[in-house]
């Protein structure tokens, strides 16, 4: 049944903003994001949400709901009590633009520093064979919808912006290793994957897991098995030996295209 | 005063950032044109990650009989034989390479045993004809386009210094008019705005390649998101350009009914595919009753043959759930009216008495998801609730079929927002691999044409103050109505009278409504800055909304027949002389013309991919090829 709801919404700019309090109407099965919207179609035209389809699949409405990282259009309303004063904020982690929507550009940045898929080039297009059992584990890091909220949520860049230079985040180093498992893929990551994208900055406590909306176990299946293969590659004898006597030159690690 | 407004050259300007425009601007930096993808999302965020099922390509791993011939026969017959033949020949050809090549680019596409890209079926594909990862095959490919995207920019950093250097993706952008040269004759650019911090942009562009997809946030329950708003058409239209068919609008049949929030929500054809059904509230498998006679001699009678069908389809017929979509919305919306329909006004969609729960969540974890979080629902335990919703428009700008080139110079569509490739309806699946294959089309087209001009055409300077003019409108009125109130009954009119099933009467009082809100949609104020303010895109894509939806209305209006997404109660036959029309809108000063244009025969050796038989049904007897002669010998068969 209908009743009206209390909201504390951040409003303001990259300068200065504020909670506002406002009271909306809740309709049955409603989630945040339609709450938002009545909120803006009646009261506040202006509110600013960034927002696209609305199914979880796009993951563009990523905020704070009561402290918690969430998405808006699959948070729903009956998960909070009718009395209580529900405060929505911006991701913390990145710079405001206005109102709910934050300057994510930091993401798109890293994104473009980890070197690419790789094929062998021997190989034509229609000629790739690959075993489902085989894909199975990159496929679920290509669940991701991009949401941003594991990276928001991260402490290593949430309360330490002095890192973001040195830490890629979870997103882009499950990125890494989703290209690593990638049956098809030639390159080797593993050594930058520690040295230019702070994979050791890591200590696995799980937020990123924790937050994400497509459940991809983030940190049991991308980040502690590329930590392994980091530690293989790195400290491996036999490498180190090789390495040392001319044999075994490392051969992988392409250079990080735009990384300073 | 325009000295606001940042001006930006490039040699391609494709606006919008799904399927089609990535695809495209790929195509259009590998001919060496330097390239601005405009996206009114973030990157990697279109409306493409929406679709769920899959791309249609005949590559025949799984069923090795298939070969583009029986794809195209499969895409015409769901088009209602109305589609553009070169368009639907091209498409089925090319298709397989197309998702190959995503394949190379890092897709990692569902397996077959023997390592092959699986396929799974779908409706009116006749085979198992379908790539795809799970139920979430438009994310995967949008994700494997926009990082081909940063592959080819750490290239070109390597190469000139700059990851921007050759194709540079200006995302959160919205283009409000293109802007021609000054002789009114050929495309010169793109005027528009930054949402972040509405700053004022003019790309410079001789060719412009419109990406922008559907319309249906003209309605009011669509799976459509909030970026379908008709730009593209709209812009096609404004700057001199043709709309084909306009009245050919795909209601889905299943999406979610409840809870109301979540209504439209799309759930997949997929469920069908592997083995859902659709029952009624008398838990009957209703389809079998609303079987076609065009479509008689390949769809099951019983529910045995029907169900014999998934696991030996050689000797059975396809179960009548697996018909195309126009057939099973329509069915869904007559049961439902005859008051057979589940307690929130849809059916029942059925996979869970079917198959093993670990199944279901296999193959559909988006859709196990969708309905847990949203609805508490179990559908590995419960049927779904679902029923139609507005989910495409085949009708679109008109386009050359090999270049996608419209009949603006400099102008090109690729995608949903261009016309012709699905004719009446789209079949699932065909949408995907329809980007991919003329987003591609389009890249080349467009460099083609690039190298074709001596000079780069000026922009026109009056067209490009009237375009700052009229997008600060909305921000400059003292007051005005708020677009939102507007909105909402666009969409309300839309639904109720130019929806599903039509009639004359309710068509011209849409007109009419639509006629008294165009008057309140130029009156609309924007409270508040240019800076990221919804209300004010809003106002701005309102005029886009208002355009299109009248061009739905008098082509839905004109056609008195109906065929694929098009039902008319009035006329509900399907009418062969009806199939060799065209009907092209254009612009008269604001208001929009309607004329006819004949339908191109098709070529004769693909009309003789199919039965006489079958052509009878669509045909007038004198587009009919001359009856099959008495065996012919040898000699003259060469």
């Amino acid at each position: 049944m209908a009743y009206q709801a209390q909201l504390q919404i951040w409003r303001g700019d990259a300068g200065r903003g504020e909670l506002t309090d406002y009271k909306v109407e809740v309709n049955d099965g409603e989630v945040v994001l339609d709450v938002l919207h009545r909120l803006q179609a009646t009261q506040a035209g202006d509110l600013a949400i960034r927002w696209n389809c609305k199914a979880g699949k796009c993951g563009s409405c990523s905020m704070e709901i009561n402290g918690r990282p969430r998405l808006a259009c699959m948070t729903r309303m009956s998960t909070f009590g009718e009395n209580e004063i529900l405060s929505i904020t911006p991701m913390r982690t990145f710079p405001v633009i206005r109102d709910l929507v934050t300057d994510v550009s930091f993401n798109y940045v890293k994104a473009r520093e980890i070197p690419s898929f790789t094929p062998d080039p021997a190989i034509k297009p229609g000629e790739f064979r690959m075993q489902q059992e085989d894909v199975n584990r990159s496929q679920e890091f290509r669940k991701c919808i991009e949401c941003f909220l594991c990276q928001n949520t991260c402490h290593v860049i949430r309360d330490h912006a002095e890192n973001e230079g040195a830490f890629a985040g979870p997103r882009f180093l499950m990125r890494v290793a989703e290209l690593e498992m990638h049956p098809a893929d030639t390159a080797d990551r593993r050594e930058i994957a520690q040295d230019d994208f702070g994979l050791g900055y890591c200590n696995i406590t799980k937020c990123c897991t924790e937050v994400c909306p497509e459940n991809i176990k983030i940190t049991d299946n991308a980040l502690i098995p590329m930590k392994e293969r980091v530690v293989g590659r790195k400290y491996d004898p036999l490498v180190w030996l090789g390495s040392k006597i001319g044999r075994r030159q490392p051969h992988d690690t392409p250079a990080v295209p735009g990384k300073k | 005063m325009t000295d606001d407004i940042q001006r930006l050259p490039y040699d391609v300007v494709v606006i919008g950032a799904g399927g089609s425009g990535l695809r495209a601007a790929i195509e259009a930096r590998a001919a060496g044109k330097k390239t601005a993808v405009i996206s009114k999302s973030l990157f990697g965020k279109a409306h493409t990650v929406m679709a769920e099922g899959g791309a249609a390509a005949a590559m025949g791993n799984v069923n090795p009989r298939d070969n583009w011939q029986v794809h195209f026969r499969d895409t015409m017959r769901g088009g209602k034989f109305l589609n553009n033949w070169r368009m639907a020949e091209l498409h089925a050809k090319e298709s397989p390479d197309r998702v190959w090549e995503l394949e190379a680019w890092g897709a990692l596409f569902d397996r077959t045993p023997d390592g092959k890209i699986s396929q799974r079926n779908f409706g009116g594909h006749e085979y198992p004809r379908l790539a795809h990862v799970g139920d979430r095959t438009g994310l995967e490919m949008i994700r494997t386009l926009q990082q081909r995207v940063v592959a080819l920019q750490q290239q070109d950093a390597r190469e000139h210094g700059d990851p921007e250097a050759m194709i540079k993706v200006f995302a959160e952008t919205t283009i409000t008019r293109l802007i021609k040269d000054p002789t009114g004759s050929r495309i010169a650019g793109a005027f528009g705005y930054i949402r972040e911090s509405g700053q004022f942009v003019l790309f410079e562009a001789p060719a412009v390649i419109l990406a922008t997809g559907g319309i249906g946030k003209m309605f009011k329950i669509s799976s459509n998101s909030w970026e379908y708003t008709g730009d593209g058409h709209a812009l096609a239209l404004l700057a001199g350009a043709t709309l084909l068919n306009m009245e050919f609008v795909q209601f889905h049949p299943t999406h979610m009914v409840w809870p109301l929030s979540v209504a439209g929500l799309l759930v997949t054809e997929s469920v069908r595919g592997d083995g859902g059904v659709l029952r009624n509230s008398e838990g009957k498998r209703f389809m079998f009753n609303y079987v076609p006679d065009v479509f008689r001699a390949q769809y099951a009678e019983t529910e045995e043959e029907a169900d014999r069908w998934y696991a030996d389809p050689d000797h059975n017929r396809r179960p009548p759930e697996l018909l195309p979509r126009d057939e099973v919305a329509r069915s869904i919306n007559a049961e439902v009216k005859a008051g057979r329909g589940s307690p929130h006004g849809g059916v029942f969609l059925d996979i869970a008495s079917r198959r093993p729960a670990e199944e279901i969540l296999r193959k559909l974890p988006s859709m196990y998801h969708q309905f847990k979080e949203l609805a508490d629902v179990d559908i590995t335990k419960e049927p779904m609730e679902v029923g139609p919703a507005q989910h495409y428009v085949m009708g679109g700008v008109e386009v050359d079929p090999d270049t996608a080139e419209s009949v603006m110079p400099g102008l090109f569509a690729a995608g949903e927002v261009s016309g012709g490739m699905h004719g009446s309806n789209r079949l699932g699946g065909n949408s995907l691999s329809d980007l991919l294959v003329f987003g591609r089309r389009a890249g080349m087209g467009a460099a083609l044409y690039l190298d074709g001009l001596d000079a780069r055409p000026a922009t026109d300077e009056g067209e490009v103050s009237a375009a700052h003019a009229e997008a600060l409108a909305p921000l400059d009125r003292a007051d005005g109505e708020n677009p939102y109130a507007v909105h909402a009954e666009v969409q309300q009119t839309m639904s109720d009278m130019v929806g599903i099933i039509r009639r004359e009467d309710e068509i011209k009082t849409a007109i009419a409504e639509l006629d008294k809100l165009r008057e309140r949609a130029v009156q609309v104020r924007a409270a508040g800055g240019s800076a990221y303010n919804p209300g004010w895109h809003l106002a701005l894509d309102l005029r886009n909304i208002m355009l299109i939806a009248e061009c739905v209305a008098q082509a839905a209006l004109e056609r008195q027949e109906s065929r694929g997404g098009h039902t008319r109660d009035d006329f509900p036959a399907m009418s062969p002389e009806w199939r060799k029309v065209n009907l092209i809108c254009t612009l008269d000063g604001d208001r929009v013309q309607l004329t006819r244009q004949p339908n191109p025969p098709m070529r004769p050796d693909l009309l003789a991919l199919f039965d006489r038989d079958e052509l009878k049904k669509y045909l007038t007897e004198d587009e009919l090829p001359a009856p099959a002669a008495e065996p012919v010998t040898s000699e003259e068969t060469r």
